[in-house]
């Protein structure tokens, strides 16, 4: 033993592990005006569909898409429905706010730095902030899901529920369902929420992290539309999240969904990995 | 350099690009002092301060914090050292206490069951107990300075690491900190305070660095750096001329007349020899002043004065 080591003072003891900070983070998340103002505009979308469909003296018609021709069938229907027109743009949106958020929000704010000499140790920094911005994908999935699903039978009712396929299945069992799908999402959009945690180490503002999230979203979007790169689809962030409709087939429709679940594992896995390369060596000048 | 130094870096560089901020300091904090780190704006006290917390990756060179290296272990060290970096920061849209809050969850060595009281006690300690429900957004800049300091206060310290504590801050807000400095040394810490205002830490620092472009100039106890400036002995007589006479005829050296009298650098010459020479030599001495340097003018002569920023 060195005479350094000698002389350093005896480490104070790190306490049994809690979550304490985690909580304090899903505290700031969702307590955050903006956020919850953004939370309420996801909850608006299955409300503003159940209503307008209801309202509309014709029913869909033939050429509505899927989830929509059901609605007047099964209430349930309304949260597929709002999963679907969300997926596009506004359940992205909300996931990059939060991510863009985590690392440069904090670079931002100077606190960061207030942070890092507490001390958290930086990789515990970003799986703490990673484990939040998953859990706010699954709440704005399930925000979503349970405000059509509440909205929807209010509306419609409920009962039995046909299925994609033609065949019928259990209320409960619709219910079940319903639950996966917008579990799948939530994981779906959690990997979504890895890059832009990749991102947000890469800059101090953060919402030029948000922005750049949304666009890696939209344009993995669009590429998806291009056939003449049919070859890189199956490696596309997004190219199996409209599998989540194969959930509501009998029997289940598997393979697109373990595909989309490999699909955001690895990009989570990934991405994490990179914001803690990116981040463990960062200078922290701000 | 000994094993008991709060602090201690070996040839610590930063580059950032081309720029050398940082270049081959030795810093020497011993456990127990005060230590004054001295320099203009952007002398490359802020950058060194953030190497020493792990914040910035060093260049080059070594630092033991507490006697632990950063970086690699900075996780160990950082537990007993309190630090003021660069002005507060924290969430505007939480209160003081919600901001406490979360630096104290945030903590892994810290308790839980203990958390609301010593929040409680760190606000009170800085006098921000009445606000402690207001949001940041709504505190001034002394408040916010203050709520800072109360974040170090939190668990006990054996290191405060205070960047500028008293930028922004009132005469009054500036006295307080000085005696909060004060204070936290009599009760053991060690204190490291950065300022490029000298005259304000001056009456309180055991030990003084100074920083000038990237550089460490000059380090030793208060005293020592006080040497570097000798002591001047100046007469106020109506007999300038022949009071500038005896003055180099006693060994006094740089000595010049002035409106009123002779001024001249003592040296090794014992004030009250001067004085009785005089008396000797029956000039009419009015006033005769000893005139040890301060600080200040220490701290300008090897910085230079004026507004020039260096680096």
């Amino acid at each position: 033993m060195s005479a350094a080591e000698l002389s350093a003072t005896a480490a104070v003891p790190a306490r049994r592990p809690s979550p304490r900070f985690l909580a304090s983070e899903l505290r700031l998340v969702l307590r955050r005006r903006r956020n919850l103002a953004g939370l309420a505009v996801l909850a608006a979308v299955p409300i503003f569909i159940a209503i307008a469909v209801k309202s509309s003296a014709s029913q869909p018609g033939a050429d509505a898409p899927d989830f929509f021709r059901s609605i007047t069938e099964n209430g349930l229907f309304v949260s597929l429905a709002a999963l679907t027109v969300e997926l596009g743009i506004f359940l992205p949106l909300a996931v990059a706010a939060i991510a863009g958020d985590a690392v440069a929000g904090e670079a931002n704010l100077g606190t960061l730095r207030y942070l890092l000499v507490v001390p958290v140790s930086r990789l515990r920094l970003l799986a703490v902030k990673y484990t939040a911005i998953v859990l706010f994908a699954f709440v704005a999935t399930f925000l979503v899901a349970v405000v059509g699903m509440v909205i929807g039978l209010a509306l419609f009712g409920g009962g039995n529920l046909t299925t994609l396929s033609g065949t019928q299945i259990s209320f409960t069992e619709g219910l079940g369902r319903v639950a996966l799908a917008s579990a799948y999402l939530g994981c779906a959009l959690a990997s979504l929420g890895a890059v832009g945690l990749f991102i947000s180490t890469l800059t101090e503002q953060p919402i030029a992290a948000t922005i750049a999230t949304v666009i890696f979203s939209a344009a993995s979007l669009i590429l998806d539309s291009i056939p003449q790169v049919d070859w890189l689809h199956p490696y596309l962030l997004t190219h199996h999240w409209t599998a989540f409709g194969d959930l509501l087939r009998t029997p289940i429709a598997w393979s697109g969904v373990v595909q989309g679940l490999y699909v955001a594992a690895a990009y989570a896995l990934v991405f994490f990995l990179a914001a803690w390369a990116r981040f463990a060596g960062k200078d922290v000048t701000n | 350099m000994t094993a008991s130094d709060a602090v201690r870096t070996s040839g610590l560089t930063k580059r950032f690009g081309s720029q050398t901020v940082v270049d081959a300091i030795d810093l020497a904090v011993p456990r127990g002092s005060v230590y004054g780190f001295l320099g203009p704006n952007g002398s490359g006290k802020t950058t060194t301060i953030r190497m020493l917390l792990g914040l910035v990756t060093p260049t080059l060179g070594s630092i033991e914090l507490l006697g632990w290296p950063v970086p690699g272990r900075e996780v160990d060290a950082l537990p007993r050292v309190g630090a003021l970096v660069e002005g507060p920061a924290f969430h505007p849209y939480l209160s003081g206490r919600e901001n406490l809050h979360r630096l104290d969850a945030a903590d892994r060595t810290s308790d839980p069951a203990t958390a609301a009281r010593r929040i409680d006690e760190a606000l009170d300690r800085v006098g921000l107990l009445p606000a402690a429900r207001k949001r940041y957004r709504a505190y001034s800049l002394g408040m916010r300075q203050r709520l800072a300091i109360a974040v170090a206060l939190l668990t006990p310290k054996d290191l405060m690491v205070l960047d500028e504590p008293t930028n922004g801050l009132d005469p009054q807000g500036t006295r307080e900190v000085r005696s909060l400095i004060a204070s936290l040394a009599t009760d053991g810490t060690t204190v490291l305070v950065s300022s490029h205002l000298l005259s304000e830490v001056e009456q309180v620092c055991t030990h003084i660095g100074v920083m000038h472009a990237g550089r460490l100039i000059t380090q030793g106890t208060a005293a020592e750096i006080r040497r570097h400036q000798e002591t001047e002995a100046r007469i106020e007589t109506d007999q300038p001329d022949h009071t500038a006479r005896l003055m180099r005829e006693l060994g006094l050296r740089d000595v010049r007349t002035t409106p009123h009298g002779a001024a001249g650098r003592l040296g090794d010459v014992p004030p009250e020899k001067v004085v009785a020479a005089c008396v000797h030599a029956g000039l009419s001495v009015t006033r005769f002043i000893v005139d040890a340097p301060t600080l200040e003018d220490v701290f300008v002569a090897l910085t230079g004065e004026g507004f020039d920023v260096s680096g």
